[in-house]
């Protein structure tokens, strides 16, 4: 499990790569927290390439969706497959995040 | 058919490192019996990565004297996976918040439980040699 990140435009992109969970959403947290520090303010999280997503993952992603609007930006999510998307609906996390289809989608509303 | 019953019991350490290599040993299982695709992506490891974090964290508070129990057989007919730490223990049914509720969707903790209970068939508390959550998912 890693995460990488790059930017794309004035779009910082973040792509999980695995799992997101208790033991390593902490370095999801810091990489994303150390771009929002930088300046940074559009971000993309890609799940195209993750597994599976338990409580504190979505704990952080709550988290930072709430950290980037305080410093007046947005986060955007993308690519959840048919699982992931039922884990944010029974949590009805899917009503807090804009989640996109796809990457490109994603990044075209911003 | 022949009735086949793979089982696993392990004892790990209280490091929350351990836990996606448990999950992928009991989604292995239950994939080797059919289990249905969803069962395999989401229900199996997200319910058994916050039973085996609940023990790690809160449970055995990640002390490195205190260790978590594992016991999963699978069957045809279903998973039942115990997990049982040396914490105090905790009743269930008042543990249990709604996170879906307007006053609690932006908090960043208190789904662990929900997605227990959602994602799996039974959740169950009880006290034998320690503190244990046993849950079951019937086969789809």
């Amino acid at each position: 499990m890693s995460f990488s990140i790059r930017k794309q435009g004035d779009v910082v992109v973040v792509d999980v790569e695995g799992q997101l969970i208790v033991g390593n959403r902490q370095e999801l947290k810091q990489k994303v927290l150390d771009e929002l520090e930088k300046g940074e303010r559009k971000f993309l999280i890609d799940f195209s390439q993750t597994g599976y997503i338990d409580s504190s993952g979505l704990g952080v992603l709550v988290s930072l969706s709430k950290k980037i609007r305080e410093q007046g930006g947005e986060l955007r999510l993308a690519n959840l497959n048919d699982d992931l998307k039922t884990l944010f609906e029974l949590t009805k996390l899917d009503t807090l995040f804009q989640i996109a289809d796809t990457r490109e989608r994603a990044l075209e509303s911003f | 058919m022949e009735h086949v019953r793979l089982a696993v019991e392990l004892d790990i350490p209280s490091d929350v490192r351990y836990i996606e290599d448990i999950v992928a040993m009991v989604t292995r299982q239950c994939a080797q019996l059919s289990y249905a695709p969803r069962q395999l992506a989401l229900n199996v490891p997200v319910a058994l990565t916050e039973a085996l974090s609940n023990a790690i964290l809160y449970g055995n508070r990640e002390r490195p004297d205190r260790h978590v129990h594992v016991r999963a057989e699978v069957d045809r007919e279903r998973l039942v996976v115990e997990v049982s730490d040396e914490g105090t223990g905790f009743d269930l049914e008042t543990s249990e918040i709604d996170p879906t509720s307007p006053e609690n969707l932006l908090r960043e903790d208190g789904r662990g439980l929900f997605l227990m209970r959602r994602l799996m068939d039974s959740v169950e508390r009880f006290d034998d040699r320690g503190n244990v959550i046993r849950m079951t998912l019937r086969r789809s």
